[in-house]
């Protein structure tokens, strides 16, 4: 397989953008990564979207058709990609294949949603859809549902508390004020979060990723290309996407994202890297109990052990380990399809030197998680 | 001889007081409580109708008869609020209690006799050997305009019964019915809530179809009041079963056992059954049951039932613990449960 | 949703009628047509009997409010309302609404037994879905 760099970055702001389209945002985020890559469009041989349901919440399918060409990608082969809120990490994943594989040497990854053109109980239930619709969806399941379900779990086994999964909403908020992309860029307090509107017990409004618009894009390149165009390549060290059942009830572990845990493996042993190595990571934190799952899942913590970890500060810039330094998908804002793509971006501004809350960081890891936990997808990105 | 085989009830837990439908509509509860006989009734759940009261009452009588779901040849439930207008409420009971497709089934409507005139049919199928058992039953979620009076006692709940030749714990030793063309309650097609005659529903209806069906069913088999040891009538009220039985002779005792209305309400279809099946949970072999039934537009079921050996494996005191197992709602989320708010 | 999907749904919701493996015996529900195990096929048909207990819960209070008239379906429960996952007596989980209990009253290892409701009215000139939820016992 042949070495993949990042060589441009291209995000729309991310928020309730009443006045834009699926497509608009689509096109700005891929044109936008082109121009910062320093190529024009005709230079892009392939392109891989992410989105969840271009369908349900805006009425158009066949996106492989019509973003290339509002893009200016002309006749290129495009592909859509779809696996939930997971489908931009998967869009990434498969424009590295693509590229690895010495089919093309440069591919735009974009993901894209527009969902605030329905109102929020079409939203919940389409989002609802990332789950089983027929044993969850149709009993009630929503997805702060089933999320509530994993916190209420993990705070039954291990003590974990509704003011340790506040801290990881407070940190979020906190590193959203850097990003001009974000949706909230207003910090909040772990009172602020414990005294929101309760939406799935014991999951708060403050808890939970908003209902975002957004599109984002990268722009990836072969070695040979990436070192002609780019002064500053960040390249994938690793890639690794998994699988697990779509249901919450048919997982062995409830509190195991099986998917994650897979999906980290395989990136870690591409990179040659172990959870230590890693210096920042984006992680999927949905609902900020998402968060705490994560960091055990991906290696960052022992089982059970999140909440404190966080409480203690850990995850903050300056902590052990930085965690979502962009604001997440709690508060820069969660346009599904877009997120993976969104995390990236995050990942190869800390290598670049060139993120809000920079680090310095040389090592830094993306994740990526569809629905409960059916998909997730895990990259490892190096300077 | 064809009988009662099984039983099984259902009442909805939730409950609305007198005093709160009432207070929406200015009504002074004291004398309403007085006037109708009744406290308070039964509300269905907002995930529940005729169907479900239905399936619940029905998969009760089948575990209790502990009969095979395919010795059961018929299902017919009657009620004034079948779920739809057309589909038939039967099929959907029939299989959630696991029968197969060998069965036969129509929904049955005759205000609130329907249950006891499903019963009669159930009784004439087990008796020709056209089916082994039969369920037949009545249920409803009772409709009921916000601000009639009748919606103080509009009630949710159901009886079923399995009938048959064999097993039987009540036989049924004769039925026959009283019928008369009287307008005195009716919902026409696509209304959401009955009318009815007010006072009209009283003397040439209520009373003349119960009294003049129980006559004729004493005369036919030779029975006088004091040779049943429980009476069941019809119950839209605290009121009129008590007045009814006192008419023909009835003493407080013999009703007071099946009166379920003075603590749930009126459940329409299901109204004089659930007082039959109250009185078979506690009734001794060799007793003697007399129920009869009422149905606007109009006409009585009369039944003379014998108690047999078989009925204590039968009793579990369901009816009771139903009644007893409740949790009282506000008016609105009364309409709410009821689709008023729809 | 389309009338056959809900037809086709019946056994599987009004009487837990899952699957099992006859070649390792394991037990499915929700049904499944390949056993996870051993990969087999000629799966047949299992009545599960509705005993099981609460493994985690939540009471979801997003409210079910329409006010853009996006949506004919019109689900059976009102807000809030409890959902659990719930592991059966013979094995398998599955998630369903806990119904007619105080909030206060449910807990993680609670036993609940199920009964039979509408789950959804596909409008209100549409067919009646009918299902499988649960109750503590």
């Amino acid at each position: 397989m042949r070495k993949v760099a990042v060589i441009g970055l291209g995000q729309t702001r991310f928020g309730q953008l009443w006045e834009r389209g699926l497509t608009s945002l689509s096109v700005e985020a891929g044109v936008k990564a082109v121009r910062d890559a320093g190529i024009s469009q005709k230079d892009v041989e392939v392109l891989y979207g992410g989105t969840m349901s271009g369908g349900l919440f805006a009425n158009q399918e066949h996106l492989a058709s019509k973003i290339p060409d509002y893009s200016g990608f002309k006749n290129i082969p495009s592909v859509r990609v779809e696996a939930a809120c997971a489908s931009g990490g998967l869009a990434l994943r498969q424009a590295y294949l693509d590229i690895a594989s010495g089919e093309h040497d440069i591919a735009v990854a974009g993901g894209v949603e527009k969902m605030t053109d329905l109102g929020n109980y079409s939203v919940t239930k389409v989002l609802a859809t990332a789950a089983d619709t027929d044993s969850e969806g149709i009993f009630g399941a929503t997805f702060p549902g089933l999320y509530a379900m994993m916190a209420k779990l993990h705070m039954h086994k291990y003590g974990t508390t509704e003011e340790q999964m506040a801290a990881v909403a407070v940190k979020n908020h906190k590193n959203a004020m850097t990003n001009k992309y974000a949706q909230f860029r207003k910090e909040i307090t772990v009172r602020d979060v414990m005294e929101s509107t309760l939406i799935s017990d014991p999951i708060k409004l403050l808890d939970a990723s908003p209902i975002t618009d957004g599109g984002a894009a990268v722009v990836l390149a072969s070695e040979e290309k990436a070192r002609e165009l780019s002064d500053t390549p960040v390249w994938i060290a690793g890639s690794g996407h998994a699988t697990d059942s779509i249901s919450l009830h048919d997982r062995e572990d409830i509190l195991t994202l099986k998917a994650t845990v897979e999906a980290a493996k395989k990136a870690y042993e591409q990179a040659k890297l172990t959870p230590e190595d890693i210096q920042v990571a984006e992680v999927h934190d949905c609902f900020t109990i998402a968060e705490l799952l994560a960091l055990e899942d991906l290696g960052f913590v022992e089982k059970g052990s999140s909440g404190r970890f966080t409480e203690e500060g850990q995850t903050m810039v300056g902590g052990k380990i930085p965690v979502n330094t962009s604001g997440g998908l709690k508060a820069k804002g969660h346009p599904v399809g877009a997120t993976g793509i969104a995390q990236a971006i995050e990942a190869v501004k800390q290598l670049r030197g060139e993120a809000g809350n920079s680090t310095g960081a040389e090592i830094a890891l993306t994740h990526n998680v569809g629905g409960s936990g059916g998909t997730a997808v895990v990259h490892i990105f190096r300077r | 001889m064809a009988g009662i085989v099984a039983w099984g009830s259902y009442i909805p837990r939730y409950r609305i007081k007198v005093e709160d439908i009432a207070a929406a509509h200015g009504g002074d509860a004291e004398q309403i409580k007085l006037g109708l006989g009744i406290t308070e009734k039964s509300v269905p759940g907002i995930d529940e109708d005729t169907a479900t009261i239905a399936v619940e009452a029905a998969r009760r009588a089948l575990k209790s008869s502990k009969l095979s779901p395919k010795e059961i040849g018929a299902v017919y439930i009657g009620s004034e609020s079948h779920p739809y207008a057309v589909k038939p409420t039967g099929t959907i009971v029939g299989t959630a209690i696991g029968l197969s497709n060998d069965y036969t089934t129509a929904d049955f409507e005759f205000a609130c006799k329907a249950g006891t005139a499903a019963m009669q049919v159930a009784a004439a199928w087990a008796r020709s050997g056209m089916a082994d058992y039969v369920i037949a039953g009545g249920a409803d979620t009772a409709q009921a305009a916000p601000g009639d009076p009748l919606e103080y006692t509009a009630a949710a709940g159901g009886a079923v019964f399995i009938i048959g030749e064999e097993n039987v714990v009540a036989e049924i030793n004769q039925t026959l019915s009283f019928t008369s063309d009287t307008p005195d309650f009716w919902r026409r097609k696509e209304q959401k809530y009955p009318g009815h005659g007010g006072a009209f529903t009283g003397e040439p209806a209520y009373y003349r179809h119960i009294t003049e069906a129980t006559k004729m069913l004493m005369k036919d088999v030779g029975t006088k009041p004091e040779d049943y040891d429980y009476a069941v009538f019809h119950q839209p009220n605290g009121k009129f079963p008590a007045r009814v039985a006192k008419l023909l002779g009835f003493t407080e005792e013999q009703i007071a056992p099946g009166m379920v209305v003075r603590k749930i309400g009126n459940t329409y279809s299901g109204s004089s059954l659930l007082g039959l099946a109250a009185v078979l949970d506690i009734a001794k072999p060799g007793q003697r049951i007399l129920l009869t039934s009422y149905g606007s537009g109009a006409g009585s079921d009369s039944f003379d039932l014998i108690v047999t050996g078989r009925i204590a494996d039968r009793q579990t005191k369901s009816v009771e613990s139903q009644i007893n197992d409740k949790v009282y709602i506000s008016y609105p989320k009364y309409l709410k449960n009821t689709g008023k708010l729809a | 949703m389309a009338v056959p999907k809900i037809w086709r749904k019946i056994p599987e919701y009004y009487n837990l009628i899952g699957r099992q493996c006859p070649e390792c015996k394991e037990l499915y529900f929700p049904v499944r047509d390949v056993c996870k195990k051993c990969g087999c096929l000629e799966m047949t048909d299992y009545k599960f009997e509705g005993k099981g207990q609460i493994v985690t819960f939540t009471i979801t209070r997003t409210p079910i409010s329409d006010p853009e008239g996006e949506n004919t379906e019109i689900p059976a429960r009102d807000v809030p309302y409890a959902v659990a996952v719930i592991k059966l007596e013979e094995g398998p989980m599955l998630t369903a609404e806990i119904v007619d209990c105080n909030f206060e009253d449910i807990e993680i290892g609670k036993n609940v037994e199920v009964v039979f409701r509408k789950i959804m009215e596909h409008g209100a000139k549409g067919v009646i879905q009918y299902g499988y939820k649960f109750r503590l016992c």
